[in-house]
């Protein structure tokens, strides 16, 4: 298993090799209790759930709380996140982990929900050019511009992109390495930026290389 | 979790060193770490402190000099372990934090006055005769 479940604190800069200025995220990475192990057999894949941040017990379901007292975790938990990993065996309910299963310089993928950002036009959205500002034109300069061919084929294929709304959606930043471990903190120092806002929550994975 | 405050501690490593004083129009020098192969020397940069801005580790000041009649300004982490030393050559009298007025002046009116020092004790006003 090689994830944990993190809560975005922010971002800051610190002095790495060659005094160089390094943008590091600053990611409270556990601790994170084991609340289900799926081995495959029953679930038909393996992954490992845990549960991150505790709650109190007056504001859990009588269903969670009977779920957490059978993994045997020390209080109800507010985040739960599953972790797919083909070496969920080796983990057992009401296990502890922390930060400290990463090292300086691993490589993750950090998945987390990126800020909304309400509805946008095509141009902030997807990227597009817009239209020409000058040589006569009149309201066109964030349009998108055709949607399609005419008769044929006679509608819009699916697809197309819109305006719409933009962001507050889960996604994944992938390569991202890991510049500091504090394990007494907890604490993860991501090189570069993370999805979505501080106080969000994070899933942290390893970067397993493919051998060659 | 205050979350400034582990920013904060984050930062400490870097901003707890002593700093000197220094304020927009003083001009200072500036003590770099060069490294040149393996071998490691210093290089002062000598100029006007036009501008400083940031707080926290992310700090960082401009400083402008006029080499060979060509204008140059270098911007200086202010709390990069490259910076050896920064001395203040002289403490200038000027009326704003940002000094981009000068990019525009050359000569003598690119000049700025020198900070008077104020009197040590103000002198006592005569008794009425």
């Amino acid at each position: 298993m090689n994830g944990i479940l993190g809560r975005k604190i922010g971002m800051t800069q610190i002095f790495g090799p060659g005094n160089a200025v390094i943008p590091v995220t600053v990611v409270e990475a556990g601790p994170c209790v084991v609340t289900q192990v799926k081995d495959g057999k029953l679930d038909g894949y393996s992954a490992v759930q845990l549960g991150f941040v505790e709650k109190k017990k007056q504001k859990t379901t009588k269903a969670m709380q009977g779920h957490f007292t059978k993994a045997g975790a020390p209080a109800p938990l507010r985040f739960i996140r599953e972790i797919r990993s083909a070496q969920a065996k080796d983990f057992k309910p009401g296990q502890v982990i922390k930060a400290d299963l990463f090292a300086e310089g691993d490589m993750v993928r950090v998945t987390g929900i990126m800020k909304g950002r309400g509805t946008q036009g095509v141009v902030k959205r997807h990227g597009f050019k817009g239209g020409p500002k000058t040589h006569g034109q009149t309201d066109r300069l964030r349009r998108p511009g055709s949607a399609g061919a005419g008769s044929t084929p006679g509608r819009v294929y699916p697809g197309r992109r819109y305006p719409g709304q933009m962001g507050n959606v889960q996604i994944t930043v992938r390569n991202l390495k890991i510049v500091k471990v504090d394990a007494e903190k907890n604490l993860l120092l991501i090189k570069g930026p993370v999805p979505g806002a501080p106080d969000g929550i994070l899933v942290v994975q390893k970067i397993i290389k493919k051998k060659a | 979790m205050n979350k400034q405050a582990v920013l904060n501690s984050i930062a400490a490593e870097f901003t707890k060193t002593a700093q000197v004083k220094f304020r927009p129009g003083d001009t200072v020098k500036v003590q770099v770490k060069v490294v040149e192969g393996d071998k490691e020397r210093l290089q002062a940069f000598q100029g006007v402190v036009i501008q400083k801005r940031g707080g926290g580790v992310g700090a960082t000041f401009t400083v402008r000099k006029v080499s060979g009649g060509i204008g140059v300004e270098r911007i200086f982490p202010l709390y990069s372990p490259n910076i050896a030393a920064i001395t203040v050559v002289s403490q200038g009298a000027v009326r704003r934090a940002k000094l981009f007025y000068l990019r525009k002046l050359t000569g003598k009116a690119a000049k700025i006055a020198q900070k008077q020092q104020r009197a040590a004790a103000p002198v006592e006003a005569p008794a009425k005769a």
